[in-house]
């Protein structure tokens, strides 16, 4: 896969129409969003808005009807379904709202697993802490309360809170440039809620990821440099709310 | 990307239905390659039962029922051969050897088999294998006899024991020669084939306990003495034929079923062995269908058991495309997730197949004579493998097709 000069655009989406069938009525209807590169974006919208469609487009998991999408430097209206899924895997980190963990991994498991789909994520875990084991454990030990567990055990007996502090370290190992969360705080309770943002902050500040945050709740839109509605970024999403 | 690992540890949290998946196609590979041995073994053993003879000549009747009676020991001759067409044919120009056979005659459910000396120097079973004794001699006496393995076994019989002859072939005969007891003088070895069963005595032994005798009554005044001299058979059952060669075989065989004397049947026994295959081949393959069929049934579980959970997966799909799997990986970790089943069910059923085999086989060769010997799966059982493992992987792709359809709906968030 060629790597793209340094581009200062992370995430270029223009005029993009979408539908999940091709007789169903536009999910997104003239889509635009520009996101730059170390930029932390929040985007606010309700439920049936679109948000979980314009994830996949930007996750190459769909690819829209018309207009254009760029992500990481990539058009991916031209590439075929495998290089989409390999750009997801080289550069981007999800975490979403819940249920983010394979339960019949382990915990360390469960983090490393990027690192299987990415030979660059891998790369550059190793480049950093010397092992994909050793960044793992870093990152749990920095997102995590320590101790608490063995990372060899299964996820089963995390609560919500500690699931969703293994996704956000499964998010950013191997320093994707992207960080995508999706409500990532909408089933903690509100100390685990800040607990988790200042931890995501603070890893963002370490590796220097991009992050897009999509939410209906605007109580944290203040940690972020952008503020987008979704109802600006889609058509569409007026007509739904 | 490691996909067996991930397959492994998904099977493994879903322990219960993997089990059960793995010992159904465990039992469906103890069949299908358990009958396959069986087979195998039945049929060579079978075929090894004769070797080295050119012809067998009995009355005119069936050839599978010379075959039967003459080799197997199995039914009765609906006529005799008399003596004088024997020595006939015995005398022709091309015949090597020879060795009467006369029946008719069973000690304790093992049939008595009058034949000549050369029997035990010239009969040949197997790879052109001739009788061995394990101890004691061949016949010398009128009433010595030479018993088989297996009767030495069953019936705990030793050198210089007296084995009392019934008239008839019935296992339990009322009608015995207890006037004249013959001694073991010798025990052959173990053969695998009807020889195991049969007790051997001479010619003039079978004549010599019929003295006195008015076809199966037993005369009341007359006692003539037995003698070497009035002992020459009139008839025998049937005989074994050896040739100088083969080329001469079918010239020979036609020469004594038109022999003008009397009617007779000359046979060979590998074409009479075919036949008398190809009429068992019926169970055989019934065997085999209905252990494919057990194949197929172990299959489509398995299929249930991988459709039925698909549906509890679609999340666990979502997160491996979200973290960059992409539809190949996904179809490949439900393929993978199957053909690992099968692996596994096939690794346990050969063991238990091999561990049953070498508990049963001493079991087996007694009650059946079939000896099964442990040796590694053979290019066909390898190929019923193969074929197994394939088949596995079609079962596969279709749960694998499901999977994609669900993750093409779902993307990377499962809306339910």
């Amino acid at each position: 896969m060629n790597e793209p000069v340094s581009k200062p655009t992370l995430i270029r989406l223009k005029k993009v129409d979408f539908a999940w069938h091709a007789q169903a009525k536009l999910t997104i209807k003239s889509g635009n969003l520009c996101v730059e590169e170390h930029e932390h974006v929040f985007i606010r919208g309700a439920s049936g808005s679109g948000k979980s469609t314009l994830l996949n487009i930007i996750g190459g998991i769909v690819t829209p009807q018309r207009g254009q999408v760029e992500i990481v430097g990539h058009d991916f209206c031209q590439l075929q379904a495998l290089q989409r899924d390999r750009v997801r895997a080289d550069h981007i980190g999800f975490i979403f709202q819940q249920f983010n963990l394979i339960p019949y991994l382990s915990i360390l498991e469960n983090v490393t697993l990027p690192c299987r789909f990415s030979k660059l994520r891998r790369d550059n875990a190793i480049e950093r802490s010397g092992s994909v084991i050793e960044e793992a454990m870093y990152l749990l030990n920095r997102l995590y309360t320590k101790g608490q567990f063995s990372f060899q055990r299964t996820t089963s007996e995390l609560s919500v809170g500690q699931q969703q502090r293994v996704a956000a370290a499964r998010a950013l190992i191997g320093q994707p440039q992207l960080i995508i969360a999706d409500e990532p705080t909408s089933s903690l309770d509100y100390d685990a809620r800040e607990a988790f943002m200042d931890l995501l902050f603070d890893e963002l500040k370490h590796s220097g990821s991009t992050l897009l945050y999509v939410s209906h709740d605007p109580t944290h839109q203040h940690l972020f440099n952008r503020v987008a509605d979704m109802s600006v970024i889609n058509q569409q999403a007026e007509v739904a709310l | 990307m490691n996909l067996r690992l991930l397959a492994q540890k998904s099977l493994a949290s879903r322990r219960s239905t993997a089990i059960l998946t793995i010992v159904s196609i465990a039992v469906s590979v103890i069949l299908l390659l358990g009958v396959e041995k069986v087979r195998v073994n039945a049929k060579s053993s079978f075929a090894n039962t004769i070797s080295g003879t050119d012809l067998i000549v009995g009355a005119r009747s069936g050839s599978i029922q010379l075959l039967l009676y003459s080799v197997f020991r199995i039914g009765s001759a609906t006529n005799n051969i008399s003596w004088k067409s024997y020595q006939h044919i015995a005398q022709q120009k091309g015949v090597k050897w020879t060795i009467p056979i006369s029946l008719g005659d069973s000690h304790r459910g093992f049939r008595v088999m009058g034949t000549s000396r050369d029997y035990f120097s010239v009969y040949q079973y197997g790879e052109k294998r001739t009788l061995k004794f394990t101890s004691g001699k061949q016949f010398e006496a009128v009433f010595d006899a030479v018993i088989g393995s297996e009767v030495a076994k069953t019936l705990n019989y030793s050198i210089g024991d007296q084995v009392i002859i019934s008239h008839g072939t019935g296992s339990a005969s009322f009608t015995q020669h207890k006037d004249k007891p013959f001694v073991i003088s010798g025990i052959l070895e173990h053969t695998g084939t009807p020889v195991d069963r049969t007790v051997h005595v001479s010619l003039a032994g079978i004549e010599a306990m019929h003295v006195n005798w008015n076809g199966a009554v037993k005369k009341r005044k007359t006692s003539k003495v037995v003698t070497e001299s009035n002992l020459q058979p009139e008839s025998i059952t049937a005989f074994l034929v050896g040739l100088d060669s083969k080329i001469v075989s079918f010239k020979m065989q036609r020469y004594i079923n038109d022999y003008a004397g009397e009617p007779l049947l000359a046979i060979f026994p590998g074409i009479a062995l075919h036949e008398l295959w190809s009429l068992m081949s019926v169970a055989e393959k019934a065997l085999l269908i209905i252990s494919l069929f057990v194949v197929v049934a172990a299959l489509t579980g398995m299929l249930a058991v991988s459709l039925a959970g698909l549906n509890e997966r679609r999340r666990e799909v979502a997160i491996l495309r979200s973290v960059g799997a992409s539809h190949w990986h996904i179809m490949g970790l439900l393929i993978t997730e199957t053909v690992l089943l099968t692996m596994i069910g096939i690794i346990i059923g050969l063991i238990m197949l091999y561990s049953s085999i070498w508990v049963a086989q001493p079991l087996i060769e007694k009650n059946y004579g079939l000896f099964i010997p442990i040796t590694a799966p053979n290019v066909r059982e390898l190929g019923m493998i193969s074929v197994l493992l394939a088949a596995s992987f079609l079962v596969g792709l279709v749960p694998a097709y499901f999977a994609y359809k669900n993750s093409l709906a779902d993307g990377m968030s499962v809306r339910s």
